[in-house]
């Protein structure tokens, strides 16, 4: 098995300073502006997974301002170590292979924050998210924004921007995607989308519509709230259960 | 009956070794079905025990460690084993937790063990000693801390032998245990060290002066057995960039090799070394014991076969910390008890420590260590209403 070991945390989420450059995209607290966003969407005391946590700064929040139950998954050691270090309760892990353990709504709202494109099978993970957490709240910059594309037909060389910071031979990005790719898998899957909003390139939300082909092309990242269509996996069961 | 008891047994016996004393006069009943009792327990304590008895920390120590963490050893005279750790400012900070260290049952620092005289012969248990397990190790400290006053434990930690019976405490009493940092431990011993147990074992028990067992009433002891034993398992604690960092191929004292069977090499000294100096501060039945012990140790069959079953309901906060080049138990083996306590959805840290030192890392200077368990402990203290 190829272990492309995706820099998770440390290049993507919280440590991800480099990749956010501007302080305009930080909220009151000094919290990057999309991580703001997903505190938003969390009720007070929930049970809350953050994979990828990266240093802890989305979880030292929540912890903080919203008393939450906070646990961390994180692939680098440095990280992990900084969040431990930092009272935090934070696993050593890999969401592709740690997540499996965890029983089915062990969480009220699981996080993964600019991590699915660095994961080997995004798509057995989503279904893992909705499993383990009754929500999922995922974001991930959108490969469809106008400058990737451009980047691409004018150049002619593999996108580099201030969100995906690494030349293609050297990035952990292995499986990135659009807005409307991420939306076609959620429907395949029989995700259901709660929630969707699109940011512009300082993090702050668009007014426009998530699963239109304008949002596809102006929105730097979407932030998805996702959960288990399980009222769609009774009815099949009830209509197998009729069958039979 | 009568026994000839030497100067040099009555010391073993530990009479004259500073620290308490608990006499447990109900027996214990052991896991091999046979009841222990009365018994000893030697034990340190540093630090003071707040009015709320809620900011005790028990340190459990290692297959060859005993209760003084931070005293100078009585026969040694060297530090404490873990006087990096434990006093007054550093991470297991006295002037904030009281800090209560018991040699094991099975032990030879004070605690009863096979060196100790069996009221009903007159003469020291040897092999008629029962065998003990970790879970009753743990049973024999859960007597002290009744004796203590102390109900709820902030915090039980230790390495290796010392993490197992963390995880005994975890899933024993697990309303006893406010935190558990199990550090180079694992849920159950592999073959790989039972075997190497196994090797020690054999070798204590092929010296002629072991005598079955009855060294002590012979006036003998089996110092060869027991310094091989030694130096097959210091090589288990330690990893190969840390023997080559260390000695490498060099010589000890010489520029050549001699064409013989001298220690040449300096690792081949530092192993002679590291056997002789724990002879004169271990005894041989008690080193049977202890290793048997651990090899019996299998937290998940204790509980159905099935290692989440074990912490099941628990609300303790867990801090699993290995460290990379320990190849005696290795990362995976915490990463498993990782898996099972994320599957009762307990609240779990776990830290993987980038070092060459091997297992006896969590014995040496780990500036990460450190600062893990430290930041570690201090959450916890927040959330157990003990301040900053």
């Amino acid at each position: 098995m190829v272990m492309a070991e995706p820099v998770r945390g440390a290049a993507l989420t919280s440590g991800a300073a480099e990749a956010y450059p501007v302080a305009a995209s930080r909220t009151a607290e000094g919290l990057r502006r999309d991580l703001g966003l997903i505190a938003e969407m969390i009720e007070p005391g929930a049970r809350v997974l953050d994979i990828g946590c990266g240093d802890g700064a989305l979880l030292a929040h929540l912890v903080r301002h919203k008393n939450v139950d906070g646990r961390g998954m994180e692939l680098s050691q440095s990280g992990v170590n900084a969040c431990v270090g930092h009272g935090l309760s934070v696993i050593q892990g890999d969401a592709d292979r740690d997540l499996e353990a965890y029983p089915a709504g062990a969480f009220d709202v699981v996080v993964l924050s600019q991590t699915l494109q660095a994961t080997r099978q995004p798509r057995k993970l989503l279904e893992t998210l909705v499993r383990i957490g009754r929500r999922a709240i995922v974001s991930f910059p959108n490969f469809g924004f106008w400058r990737i594309r451009l980047h691409l037909l004018l150049r002619g060389r593999m996108p580099v921007s201030h969100l995906l910071t690494h030349q293609w031979y050297e990035t952990p990005n292995i499986h990135l995607c659009t807005i409307r790719d991420f939306v076609a898998m959620c429907d395949e899957i029989g995700v259901r989308v709660e929630r969707s909003v699109t940011l512009d390139r300082h993090g702050r939300p668009y007014s426009l519509d998530p699963h239109g082909s304008l949002a596809n092309l102006l929105a730097e990242q979407g932030v998805f709230v996702l959960s288990e269509n399980r009222g769609e996996i009774e009815a099949t069961a009830q209509a197998a259960g009729r069958r039979s | 009956m009568s026994v000839l008891i030497s100067s040099r047994l009555r010391q073993r016996l530990g009479q004259d070794w500073p620290g308490h004393r608990l006499l447990v006069r109900e027996p214990l009943r052991l896991d091999c079905g046979i009841d222990l009792g009365p018994f000893t327990i030697a034990y340190q304590t540093y630090g003071e025990l707040n009015p709320d008895r809620s900011n005790a920390i028990l340190v459990c120590h290692a297959l060859t460690g005993d209760q003084y963490v931070a005293d100078p050893h009585p026969i040694t005279g060297k530090p404490g084993w873990w006087e990096t750790m434990v006093g007054p400012g550093l991470v297991l900070d006295t002037d904030r937790f009281f800090i209560i260290c018991a040699n094991v049952l099975g032990g030879c620092m004070g605690t009863t063990g096979p060196q100790d005289i069996n009221p009903q012969t007159g003469e020291p248990w040897a092999l008629s000693f029962p065998v003990i397990t970790v879970p009753d190790m743990v049973r024999a400290q859960k007597r002290l801390l009744d004796h203590l006053g102390i109900d709820s434990l902030f915090c039980v930690t230790g390495g290796s032998m010392g993490g197992m019976q963390v995880l005994q405490w975890a899933a024993s009493y697990p309303d006893s245990v406010f935190a558990a940092v199990p550090i180079a431990a694992a849920a159950r011993h592999s073959a790989q060290n039972i075997a190497f147990h196994e090797v020690g074992r054999q070798a204590i028990m092929a010296d002629p002066d072991w005598s079955g067992g009855r060294y002590l009433s012979l006036g003998r002891r089996p110092v060869r057995g027991l310094a091989v034993a030694r130096m097959a398992a210091h090589i288990t604690y330690l990893s190969e960039p840390a023997l080559h960092r260390k000695f490498g191929r060099n010589l000890q004292d010489r520029h050549t090799v001699t064409y013989g069977f001298d220690a040449d090499f300096q690792v081949e000294s530092y192993l002679r070394h590291q056997g002789s100096t724990f002879v004169d501060r271990f005894d041989a039945n008690s080193y049977l014991y202890i290793t048997r012990a651990m090899d019996y140790f299998d937290l998940a069959a204790e509980h159905g076969g099935s290692l989440p079953n074990a912490f099941k309901g628990t609300r303790s906060r867990f801090c699993i910390i290995s460290f990379t080049s320990d190849w005696l138990f290795p990362t995976p083996e915490s990463r498993e008890l990782v898996h099972a306590l994320n599957a009762v959805a307990a609240n779990v840290s776990f830290v993987e420590i980038d070092t060459d030192n091997g297992h006896d890392a969590f014995l040496l200077h780990e500036p990460e260590l450190f600062e893990t368990l430290r930041g570690f402990l201090t959450g916890c203290a927040e959330h157990r209403g003990l301040g900053r």
